[in-house]
């Protein structure tokens, strides 16, 4: 259309796009069951994505006329979430197939670079979409090619020829697990006995305040504290739960939750009874299907079992945002919105999702409560080395013989957890460094990889445990790769909200391609960011950077 | 509010709890840099240049988004905190290209102030301003969209503060700005990525003027342009009465922005914003005119605007004053005190719209006085007066607060009063409940949360079904009604046989949604019922807003903040011309013309034998020219060859007179059938008040001189009264304001000082210490027992309904863009670029079944006459219903539509006449 023919042809419409009857049959069509509720933006955008492969913006257009919303709100929703594809007008949806392929540090380890070369010049690269993604969740099968939602452990491009041939795109389906948690961990027994009144809130808070039962998803805040908190807060009350476990390193949630739902959906009912809420939500990360799938078995199946009451459960679909995993990003994502950290005050605990005072917990953190409860904190309590008490589940990936999820005493350094459970360093690797709480939570040099690894013991080091991600590499890696692929990892998922983290991040991941850093530059770039950004990511972003101008000097400077 | 005491850079100071900390440092003077805070906007705390450090806490805190807590302890200049706030700014500097694109750059502001303190040090120059700094634009400016006519888009200089996004999301509620993608691909987008000129956008600008670094400009670079003088003044426009500022040089006004009024607070809509270029338009009249000897009259090939010299010669002032006053005069004696009449403006100020009725009464004898009130809200007026004995709204807009519920019937709020429509659409979005009522779903309905799409021509029927069901389920107020209203007995008898179900299928709209609205409006702690000419314009207005009257009454909504009735007033001082008297039958204030003594008041005080009788309203003014009753007019900014119903006829009527003296800007139709053609001020070009539709008395000030010749309408009334040899016309603009005050009670309280120095003061008023009653009727209505009265009503039909012949209803009304006759917006550049062609709105399936595709010609008929225009889709119609703006000189609407009455407001019937549309060949 030329340009006096495009200004013409507005005058014949009322202002803006014009909808278009086809489209809003398919809207129609594909959303019937649907109340066209705001919340649920997120999880409509998923269904005209997995039913049409990408999102056409007519479909948006018809889908905005529906919910009543003004198309730039959905269109800031749509293009804030990595796994969605807005396609213009006239313009090419994406191949049917896409396959995400792991670049963060622990497939990075393991030659994630080589697999996406591999990949981007064979023959099935036309009919197939690669996209480099964040971490997937599954370092300790490194590296990782996600083919529709299927992923491809220890990956190679002749595994990821051989799934596209055969088809490989569904996810696994995990087997019901309510049985075996019934049977033989006494399930719901528990929740059970404080329905029955045989244990009141306060007792129950004060194991959990006993036990030292801390937050697992990063933060570490005493979850006995944050329930008595909410109990202070006028109802009603939500809850929260945080499945988007999203720092590269860790994959500890995806696997207590492989393993076993039922614990986590018990410390909710329990978590629940004790703060007084009917409704809960989980919001599982869009890398995890599976899970999410199991969850929802989960769910139904502890429905149709339980001759008790349940408060709602909800599971929401995340669609490709680290940030989301920020807890306050999480609450807005389940709003059905972008994922932008809220500012504090007021904290979540006061008003959080809807406006309402919040519980939000990682999933570990849940899944620890019915245990404790049964069992009691003493054991939990005693467990410990090195000073520390209480036990951690640590994500070990990297360079060593067996990486994995190692339950552990806190407190445990780097060099027992790779010598105890990681079964040593691989062959011809020498340890040189570790991350101990994924990419945010800093880098040590191996002449530090004694010092306890818990909540409070990395501040001195300008590092923090995080969820305990932690990454180990060799003389082989440069700490000053690794510092860069986190910077640029914080780069790719920053929401762009505040300008620190939003231009510091991009800016700093340019100086550091550099071959000799401008330090001071980095220093004053990393001061802002820390000082001034809204959020965790902005303000933990300096963290892998300064620890190599710190401990790798060498790598960066000229001495 | 609790007074916080709390330390600020080792200084205790006191502060609201509810005052962010940024305010109070701009309170004492300390300066913290900021860009994504502006005071109409919500703080976001975004680009975190304001941050400062707070002891005792881990990060730093952004002072526009923390409030002050007792015994706090606050830095503003710490290393730290001015570590932050300048690394900020040279974050957000880094990602600039450098271009400049206004004066008025923040970013740059705060990097100046950020390196002044050292370069003071240095030495003591005198720091240049903005405007003594010429500005070099880099080479190959940034990526631009430039697409829409008003508004330019200049990514690269966007720094993601959010400003446009709130303004354009929260404030003016029309959610075509916001965020796309994240991180550092994050960018500002309209609607689904697409180009401004071809989004939603509605033009108001208000994105414009929050933009801290011109990212978002006026077109043609006016925003580097320096003005010589700003001036305060009120917008031209509607009746909400916007507060503006008028940036003027070398006599021309180059821009206007928002200023902070009670009816605006900032914000402005498309036209006041970008339709003020009319007044430089080279067609301006700039020299007094006389038709040239045997010219005829009428919209002929002499008649051109462009050139008005084929129709008329030049004259000198006291050549055309004295042909114009000596012709009256010599009617007034040759054909008898009743046989002229004068046509005043709802455009002017109190002042000239005072002054013509006096002119009027005085000098030709008689109360044939009127002005377009009569096309507009005429009936409610005379519904209102009726019932509660004063024809002004009972509630502010602004009151929409406090509302629980907000009805909307007949108005489309968001093209017409689009100002007003922004409260009401943030009320909603801050929990009020919004019922929209009217046969088009345009503006207001896509947010409300109840659209009745009703049939036109179905007022009463919907209304009475209403009056129906709160009856019927006891949901009336008894105590109210016992106590403040009479004849609650006829309502109650008349409506017993309006069952919602009864009248569904006649209003088209399910008995069920009659009934939720119903319950809705009766069981609301406070509602508010705001209407226009939907409701208005048909010759059962009166009875229209006497069910909207007995609605309100019944449920007691009257009386409190965020209640009431809210007739939206059309014209920018249509409120204030009809309370200075320019209507036949009342003087100033209402004063009946024929009530007892107040003929006798007003004749000592303009020392002049006044006529007993009212006078003729608009079209009975035709009529009597039809009728060669009349034979001289002289009409003062109206343009009736455009406006008056039945457009053939009041042309024709037109020919018929002696003399027609017309005074204008331009050489409007009507013009074409005048003997004289005076040319006169437009309103930035001079001075005096008007009032709007929330009885708000505001002043309007000369921001630039007239072109040529013209001159001001209030000395131009007073040199034809003079001529026409009566007193009492040589007073100062202050003074006949002064005079108007001295005869108006409603308005004693209000002296022009007071609103020199004000800006703006709500009436009734009755003393300098009273700051005016937003809210009136709390505890009487001004009615002879200070009760309201209820008026039933039946149903009547149009006067013409759609038949074999003529299948099609016609609504005429306005757009957003252009103002009734367009003589002002069509020569507006923004306005007639957005709007350019005359549109009629036709439903899609419509289109189809006429085989007419979008934008091809259409041609309508109507029994009265035929025009052809462009078809627009628009979905917002219902089948069989068209819509015509009546702006367009070459498709006039008004060629078409009916002159039938109402007969108690004399309005005529523009919402409703049969029609055919057939495909143009």
């Amino acid at each position: 259309m030329t340009e006096k023919k495009r200004k013409r042809n507005k005058y014949w419409h009322p202002k803006g796009r014009a909808l278009l009857p086809a489209a809003v049959e398919d809207i129609d069509a594909l959303l019937a069951a649907d109340a066209p509720r705001r919340d649920l933006l997120i999880e409509f955008l998923h269904k005209i994505q997995d039913q049409y492969g990408c999102l056409h913006v007519d479909h948006l257009h018809a889908l905005a006329a529906w919910m009543k919303l003004a198309p730039v709100e959905i269109m800031e929703v749509a293009s804030f979430y990595h796994h969605f594809d807005i396609v213009q007008s006239g313009g090419f949806a994406p191949p049917p197939l896409t396959v995400r392929v792991c670049d963060s540090i622990s497939c990075m380890l393991s030659g994630a670079e080589a697999l996406i070369n591999a990949l981007e010049t064979s023959e099935s690269s036309e009919k197939l979409r690669i996209q480099r993604v964040p971490c997937v969740g599954r370092c300790d099968q490194a590296p990782v090619a996600v083919l529709g939602q299927n992923p491809l452990l220890q990956a190679t491009p002749e595994r990821v020829a051989l799934a596209i041939n055969e088809n490989q795109i569904e996810c696994e389906i995990l087997s019901s697990t309510l049985a075996g948690y019934v049977n033989d961990s006494q399930g719901y027994a528990y929740y059970r006995s404080c329905l029955d009144g045989e244990h009141s809130v306060e007792e129950v808070i004060e194991c959990l305040e006993d036990s030292g039962l801390r937050g697992l998803g990063g933060a570490g805040f005493p979850v006995g504290r944050k329930w008595r908190i909410l109990r202070e807060q006028i109802g009603p009350r939500w809850i929260a739960v945080n499945i988007d476990e999203g720092e590269p390193g860790t994959f500890k949630d995806r696997e207590i939750l492989e393993q076993q739902p039922h614990s986590l959906l018990e410390g909710l009912l329990i978590a629940a009874w004790a703060i007084e809420s009917e409704r809960c939500v989980l919001y599982v990360r869009d890398e995890y299907p599976a899970i999410r799938q199991a969850l929802q078995t989960a769910v139904d199946e502890l429905t149709t079992w339980a001759d008790f009451d349940l408060p709602e459960i909800q599971i929401r679909r995340g669609a490709g945002a680290y940030i989301c995993g920020e807890e306050s990003a999480m609450l807005e994502s389940i709003e059905g919105k972008r994922g932008f950290p809220r500012q504090r005050p007021p904290f979540i605990a006061e008003r959080g999702l809807f406006g309402q005072p919040t519980l939000e917990h990682n999933a570990e953190s849940l899944y620890w409560i019915p245990q404790l409860l049964q069992q009691g904190a003493g054991g939990f309590k005693a467990s410990g080395m090195n000073g520390r008490s209480g036990l951690r589940r640590y994500s070990l990936s990297g360079r060593v013989k067996r990486p994995g999820v190692y339950l552990a005493p806190a407190g445990i350094s780097v060099r027992e957890l790779i010598d105890t459970y990681g079964k040593g360093m691989l062959d011809g690797h020498v340890f040189y460094g570790y991350l101990p709480g994924g990419a945010s939570g800093g880098i040590l040099p191996a002449s530090l990889g004694d010092v306890p690894l818990d909540f409070d013991t990395l501040q001195e080091y300008g590092c923090f445990i995080g969820s305990a991600a932690v990454i180990v590499f060799s003389k082989q890696d440069r700490a000053r790769d690794i510092a860069l692929n986190a910077m640029r990892f914080f780069a790719h998922e920053s929401c762009g909200q505040c300008t620190p983290c939003r231009v510091g991040t991009v800016q700093a991941a340019q100086l550091m391609e550099e071959n000799q850093w401008p330090m001071d530059e980095l220093e004053q770039l990393a001061c802002v960011m820390e000082d001034a950004s809204i959020c965790g990511l902005g303000q933990a972003a300096p963290n892998p950077l300064r620890c190599v101008m710190k401990y790798f000097p060498a790598e960066v400077g000229n001495d | 509010m609790t007074d916080i005491q709390f330390e600020l850079n080792g200084q205790s100071v006191t502060a609201g709890a509810e005052e962010s900390l940024l305010d109070v440092c701009k309170r004492f003077n300390i300066e913290v840099p900021h860009l994504c805070n502006h005071p109409s906007l919500r703080a976001d705390g975004n680009c975190r240049a304001c941050m400062v450090e707070i002891e005792g806490e881990r990060a730093l805190a952004p002072s526009c988004r923390r409030n002050p807590l007792p015994g706090m302890k606050v830095n503003t200049d710490s290393l730290r905190a001015k570590r932050a706030q300048q690394g900020v700014l040279k974050m957000l500097e880094s990602t600039l290209s450098g271009n400049v694109y206004t004066l008025e750059d923040e970013l740059r502001q705060w990097q100046k102030k950020g390196g002044q303190k050292k370069q003071e040090q240095k030495k003591q120059g005198r720091q240049k301003t903005d405007c003594e700094i010429v500005h070099k634009v880099k080479a190959g400016a940034g990526v631009v969209d430039s697409s829409h006519p008003a508004i330019d888009f200049h990514i690269d200089a966007c720094i993601l503060c959010t400003r446009c996004v709130r303004a354009c999301r929260e404030v003016q509620v029309n959610n075509v700005i916001g965020l796309s993608d994240r991180g550092g691909r994050t960018r500002i987008v309209f609607d689904f990525n697409d180009l401004l000129g071809d989004s939603r956008c509605v033009g108001c600008g208000e994105c414009v003027q929050v933009c801290p670094t011109g990212a978002l400009s006026n077109k043609n670079g006016v925003d580097m342009l320096c003005a010589d003088k700003k001036i305060d003044s009120v917008c031209p426009y509607c009746g909400v009465g916007c507060l503006l500022t008028y940036h003027v040089k070398d006599n021309q006004i180059i821009k206007v922005q928002g200023r902070d009024g009670p009816a605006n607070h900032n914000r402005l809509c498309v036209k006041g914003r970008y339709g003020f270029d009319y007044i430089h338009h080279p067609e301006r009249l700039q020299r007094p005119m006389i038709r040239k000897q045997g010219v005829p009259k009428g919209l002929n090939e002499y008649f051109d605007p462009a050139e008005p010299l084929k129709m008329f010669r030049e004259v000198s002032w006291e050549e055309a004053l004295d042909h114009a006053a000596d012709t009256l005069l010599s009617i007034r004696e040759g054909d008898g005190l009743h046989a002229l009449a004068g046509f005043g403006s709802a455009k002017g100020s109190n002042e000239e719209a005072y002054l013509f009725q006096k002119l009027v009464r005085v000098a030709f004898g008689n109360n044939n006085v009127d002005h377009c009130t009569r096309l507009c809200h005429a009936s409610s007026v005379a519904a209102l007066l009726e019932g509660v004995g004063s024809g002004a709204v009972s509630n502010q807009v602004e009151d929409v607060r406090h509302a629980d519920v907000i009805i909307v019937i007949g108005s489309n709020t968001t093209g017409n009063h689009p100002v007003a429509a922004t409260f009401i659409k943030q009320a909603q979005k801050a929990g009020s409940t919004l019922v929209v009522i009217d046969p088009r779903r345009k503006g207001l309905a896509d947010q409300a949360d109840c659209f009745l799409q009703f049939k036109p021509d179905s007022d009463v029927a919907l209304l009475n079904a209403m009056l129906h069901t709160v009856i019927e389920e006891g949901l009336i107020d008894e105590e109210f009604i016992a106590g403040r209203t009479r004849d609650y007995d006829l309502i109650r008898q008349n409506v017993a046989d309006f069952s919602a179900e009864e009248m569904a299928s006649i209003c088209g709209v399910p008995a069920e949604k009659i009934r939720e609205v119903a319950r809705l409006y009766a069981s609301a702690g406070n509602a508010i019922i705001f209407w226009g000419m939907g409701v208005s314009q048909h010759i059962h207005g009166t009875d229209n807003v006497r069910c909207l009257i007995s609605l309100c009454m019944l449920c007691g909504q009257i009386g409190r903040p965020g209640t009431g009735l809210h007739p939206l007033r059309g014209q920018n001082n249509v409120q204030g011309a009809s309370d200075a008297g320019l209507i036949p039958m009342m003087y100033p204030d209402y004063q009946r013309v024929d009530g007892p003594g107040v003929r006798e008041k007003f004749e000592a005080a303009w020392q002049a034998l006044l006529d007993p009788a009212p006078g003729l309203t608009v079209v009975e003014i035709m009529h009597a020219i039809h009728a060669h009753s009349i034979r001289g007019l002289y009409i003062m900014g109206e343009n009736p060859a455009m406006s008056d119903p039945n457009l053939n006829e009041t042309r024709t009527a037109l020919t018929q007179l002696k003399h027609l003296v017309v005074q204008d800007i331009f050489l409007t139709e009507t013009c074409a059938f005048a003997d004289v053609v005076l040319p006169a001020t437009a309103w930035p070009e001079k001075n005096g008040t008007v009032t709007n539709t929330d009885r708000r008395v505001q002043m309007g000030r000369r921001a630039v001189d007239s072109p040529g010749e013209a001159k001001a309408d209030s000395w131009i009334i007073q040199q034809i009264a003079q001529r026409m040899g009566v007193r009492g016309f040589d007073q100062s603009v202050p003074q006949v304001y002064e005079e108007m005050r001295s005869l108006m009670p409603s308005i004693t309280g209000i002296s022009w000082d007071r609103v020199e120095q004000n800006e703006s003061v709500t009436y009734p008023c009755v003393d300098a210490s009273d700051p005016g009653q937003g809210v009136v009727f709390v505890d009487t209505f001004p009615t002879d027992d200070g009760k309201a009265r209820l008026v039933p009503a039946r149903l009547s039909a149009a006067d013409e309904r759609p038949d074999a012949d003529y299948p099609f209803v016609l609504m005429t009304g306005r757009m957003l863009e252009h103002w009734h006759t367009g003589s002002m917006t069509r020569r507006s550049r923004v306005l007639d670029e957005i709007e350019p062609v005359p549109v009629v709105d036709v439903h899609p399936q419509d289109l189809e079944q006429l085989g007419v595709m979008p934008g091809a010609e259409v041609v309508i008929s109507s029994r009265r006459g035929t025009l052809r225009s462009h078809a627009r889709a628009e979905p917002a119609m219902q089948r069989g219903e068209i819509f015509l703006p009546f702006c367009f000189v070459e498709a006039a609407a008004n060629l078409l539509t009916n002159e039938a009455l109402d007969p108690f407001g004399k309005i005529p019937e523009f919402k409703y006449c049969a029609v055919t549309l057939e495909p143009a060949e």
